[in-house]
C-alpha cells in the first residue's frame, strides 16, 4: 500500500529525478569538513527566524501607540511570548554571527573565484538584507532605543548632499518619527526584506548546484579561466559523493548544535527589551544600539568630525564595492589561504577592528555619564585636611557637572581625563587657562564660572596629586630645590649663598 | 571584466535551442508568431504601467521636501522664567489617532528677557539624540557622543558639525509660538 502511495507519487512529481538534481547532487568528498557548516547555519537561523518571526506576528501590534504595550504583553502575559521573543532576539544575533562566519570561510577558502562570482556577489547582497533585517527589528522593538535609533537614522540621512531632506522624509513617512514610520519599518521587516532574502537564497542555492561547491582548495592548485571547471566536473565524476547522505552528517550536527545554543541562551538571557516607552518627552535616556552596530557607534564618536559625512555616506560604498566585486579583480589564481597570506591578515585585523570597536561601542568612554555630577561621591581621601577655598572647589567639581566628562577615584566619565593626579599635569595657570578656555572636546567655562569660583577649582584641582609625585612646574620658572625659598631666576649670585648655605 | 562561457555551457544552451525548436508547432508562420508576441508584450507592459505608476506614486509620494509646518503653542509665556531654560513640550501638527505619544514634541526654551526668547530642538545636530540641559554649568550636553553646547546654543565641543538646532518663534497673545512640524536635521535644520 505505502509503495504504490509513494510510486504514484514519484509518477506524478518525479521525486527521485528531483532529489538526484538538489540535495542528493554529487559534490567532491573534500567538501566533507567543519568549514563547510557555516552556510548551513545560517539557513537554520533564517528558518527559525521566519518561524519564530511569524509566531510573534500573531500578537505584536505594528502601531506607534500600541507596540509598546503589545510588547509587554507577550512579554509578560502571553503564554510562552518571552521564550519566544528571546529566541527571535538570540536567533537573529546567531544569524548575523554564523553568517559573519560563512563570509569569512568563503573569502579563506577562494570559494568566491571563478566561476562562483555570483554565488558569492548574492551572499553578500545577502548579507547586507540580514544587516537591514536586525535594523528594521531593532526598530520594531519600538522602545526609548528605537525612537532614538530612527533619530540617528534621519541625522545620517540628513548628511546627503541635494537630496537629504527628501530621503529623511521618506524613511520616516512623513516630517516626524510617528505611527507610519512604524509601519513603514514593520512593512519592510515582514515583507520587503524578507522576501528579497527568500529570492536572493535561491539564486544562492541554485547556483551551489549549477556551479558546483567549492573543494576544499590545495595550496598550489591555482584556478583558471580554460581548465577549472573541467577539473571540477572531472573530480565530481571520479570521486564525488551525494550531498545527502554522504555529506550532510556535519551539517546536521552543527545545525542541531546551533539550535541549542540558541534556545540556551534565549532560556537564560531571556528577550531583549523593550526598555522605556518610545515617549520623546523622556529625554533622560542614552539610546544605544543593538550590538551588530555597536562598532559603527563607536567610530562616529571617534572620528575627527570633518571626516564624518564622507565615513558615513561615502566609505560604505567603497567598502561595499570592494567587497562585492572581488571575485572580479581577484577570480583566478590561488585559492587556499596557506598561500594568501594577505587575505588571512585581512581577516585578523578585520576581526580585530570589529571587536575593538564593538567593546569600545558597549562602554561607550566617549559618552558623559549624564548623572555623574550628582550621584557619584566625592572620595573622602580628596577632601580630608583641605582648607576652605579647596573644599569650595571640591564642591564646585560636582556642582558645576565636570564630573560628568572627569572621573576622580574611577567614578564618572572617561570623556576627558581623570582629573586624581592632574596637579601633576597641569600647573596652576595651565588649569586656570584649561577652565576658562576649554580646548578640544571640553568646552570654555569662561562665561559660566566667576573668578572667585575659578580660583576655588584650581586650589583644589593643585591638591590632586599623590604625595610622592611633585606638582606639574613651569618650565620657565627656576628650578626649585628642597628647603629652598623660590628665588628671582635673576639673582644668581642670592641663589649660590643659599645653596651654600643649605650644604 | 570578461564572462566567458565554457564549451559546456555553449553544448547546453544549444541543446535547449534545439528543444524548444523540436516542440512549437511548425503550423504557425514565425512572423505570425512574432507579431504576437510582441502585440502580448506590448499589452503586458501597458498593464505593467497601469499599475506600476500608482505603486511608484504611492510609494514615493513620502520622498519629498515639504514638510508641513505650521505655529503651535508652547504654553503662556510666565512659563518660562527669564534667565532660565527649561524643557518645553508640544504637539506635533500633524498626528494620526494611532501615533501614541509620539506627536509630543520637546524642546528647550531659553527666556533671555522678557520677550526675548530662543527655542532649540532637543535633538543633538550630531546624530539626534536627546540634549540635556544643565542650569549649574549652562551648557547642554549629548548622552551619545559627547556633544556640548553653550546656553545660546552654540557648539562648545565634541562632535556635533554646528550649533543647536533653533525653531522660529513669535510671542501672540501672552504665548509663545513656535514653528514646528519637522524633525530637524542638517538638511532641514528648522
Amino acid at each position: 500500500m505505502l509503495r504504490s502511495i509513494a510510486l504514484w507519487l514519484e509518477n506524478r512529481l518525479h521525486l527521485v529525478k528531483l532529489f538526484e538534481s538538489t540535495a542528493g547532487h554529487r559534490v567532491p568528498p573534500s567538501t566533507d569538513s567543519w568549514f563547510y557548516v557555516f552556510g548551513s547555519g545560517t539557513l537554520l537561523c533564517f528558518v527559525l527566524q521566519i518561524v519564530t518571526g511569524i509566531c510573534l506576528a500573531l500578537v505584536y501590534v505594528p502601531s506607534a501607540s500600541q507596540a509598546w504595550p503589545s510588547l509587554q504583553y507577550l512579554n509578560n502575559q502571553q503564554f510562552l511570548g518571552a521564550f519566544l521573543r528571546a529566541v527571535h532576539n538570540w536567533g537573529s544575533i546567531f544569524m548575523v554571527a554564523i553568517m559573519s562566519l560563512h563570509l569569512v570561510q568563503t573569502f579563506l577558502l577562494g570559494a568566491y573565484k571563478y566561476p562562483r562570482e555570483l554565488t558569492w556577489v548574492s551572499g553578500c547582497v545577502l548579507f547586507l538584507c540580514t544587516l537591514g533585517m536586525a535594523f528594521t527589528g531593532q526598530v520594531l522593538r519600538f522602545d526609548q532605543d528605537a525612537y532614538w535609533g530612527l533619530g540617528i537614522g534621519a541625522s545620517v540621512m540628513g548628511r546627503v548632499p541635494f537630496i537629504g531632506a527628501q530621503l529623511v522624509h521618506f524613511m520616516l513617512a512623513g516630517s516626524i518619527i510617528a505611527g507610519e514610520t512604524l509601519s513603514r519599518f514593520f512593512t519592510m521587516h515582514v515583507f520587503v526584506v524578507p522576501g528579497m532574502i527568500i529570492a536572493l537564497l535561491s539564486l544562492h542555492l541554485r547556483l551551489v548546484l549549477t556551479k558546483g561547491i567549492n573543494e576544499f582548495p590545495q595550496p598550489g592548485r591555482l584556478v583558471s579561466k580554460e581548465t577549472y571547471e573541467n577539473e571540477y566536473l572531472e573530480v565530481v565524476k571520479k570521486t564525488g559523493v551525494p550531498f545527502v547522505p554522504d555529506v550532510i552528517g556535519k551539517d546536521l550536527i552543527f545545525s542541531a548544535f546551533l539550535v541549542v545554543a540558541i534556545v540556551t541562551c534565549a532560556l537564560v538571557f531571556g528577550p531583549a527589551g523593550p526598555n522605556g516607552p518610545p515617549n520623546p518627552t523622556l529625554i533622560h535616556t542614552a539610546p544605544k544600539p543593538d550590538f551588530y552596530f555597536l562598532p559603527v557607534y563607536a567610530i562616529l564618536a571617534l572620528l575627527p568630525a570633518y571626516m564624518e559625512t564622507f565615513l558615513l555616506l561615502v566609505a560604505p560604498v567603497i567598502g561595499l564595492a570592494v567587497l562585492i566585486l572581488l571575485p572580479f579583480y581577484s577570480g583566478t589564481g590561488e585559492k587556499s589561504y596557506r598561500r594568501r597570506p594577505m587575505a588571512v591578515v585581512i581577516v585578523v585585523l578585520a576581526f580585530l577592528t570589529v571587536g575593538i570597536l564593538a567593546h569600545l561601542g558597549t562602554h561607550a568612554p566617549w559618552s558623559p555619564q549624564m548623572d555623574a555630577w550628582s550621584g557619584a561621591p566625592t572620595p573622602v581621601a580628596l577632601i580630608r585636611d583641605r582648607s576652605g577655598l579647596e573644599l569650595q572647589g571640591a564642591l564646585l567639581i560636582q556642582g558645576k557637572q565636570c564630573r560628568n566628562c572627569h572621573s576622580l577615584n574611577g567614578e564618572g566619565g572617561q570623556r576627558g581625563p581623570a582629573l586624581d593626579t592632574v596637579a601633576t599635569r597641569l600647573t596652576s595657570d595651565e588649569l586656570v587657562r584649561q577652565v576658562i578656555q576649554g580646548s578640544g572636546n571640553m568646552p570654555a567655562y569662561g562665561k559660566n564660572l566667576s573668578p572667585a569660583e575659578v580660583a576655588a577649582l584650581v586650589a583644589f584641582m593643585e591638591t590632586l596629586r599623590p604625595s610622592y609625585q611633585p606638582p606639574a612646574r613651569d618650565s620657565t620658572e627656576a628650578v626649585r630645590l628642597p628647603s629652598i625659598e623660590p628665588v628671582h631666576p635673576l639673582s644668581k649670585d642670592l641663589r649660590a649663598e643659599r645653596l651654600e648655605q643649605t650644604k | 571584466m570578461k564572462f566567458t562561457m565554457s564549451d559546456n555551457d555553449r553544448q547546453s544552451c544549444c541543446d535547449s535551442n534545439k528543444l524548444a525548436l523540436a516542440e512549437g508547432e511548425p503550423a504557425q508562420p514565425t512572423s505570425r508568431r512574432n507579431a504576437l508576441l510582441k502585440l502580448g508584450a506590448g499589452l503586458n507592459a501597458f498593464a505593467g504601467l497601469l499599475i506600476g505608476v500608482p505603486v511608484f506614486g504611492y510609494v514615493l509620494s513620502t520622498f519629498s521636501k515639504k514638510s508641513p509646518r505650521t505655529w503651535v503653542s508652547l504654553g503662556p509665556l510666565d512659563q518660562f522664567p527669564e534667565g532660565n531654560t527649561r524643557l518645553a513640550v508640544f504637539q506635533n501638527p500633524v498626528t494620526k489617532t494611532w501615533d501614541g505619544d509620539t506627536t509630543r514634541v520637546p524642546c528647550w526654551v531659553r527666556r533671555i528677557e522678557a520677550e526675548k526668547f530662543q527655542v532649540f530642538a532637543i535633538n543633538c545636530t550630531h546624530l539626534g539624540c536627546p540634549v540635556r540641559w544643565f542650569q549649574q554649568s549652562r551648557l547642554f550636553m549629548c548622552p551619545c557622543h559627547g556633544g556640548v553646547f553653550y546656553e545660546d546654543g552654540s557648539h562648545a565641543s565634541g562632535p556635533p558639525p554646528r550649533g543647536l538646532f533653533v525653531y522660529e518663534h513669535k510671542v501672540e497673545d501672552g504665548e509663545l509660538k513656535i514653528l514646528g512640524g519637522n524633525l530637524p536635521t542638517l538638511a532641514e535644520p528648522t
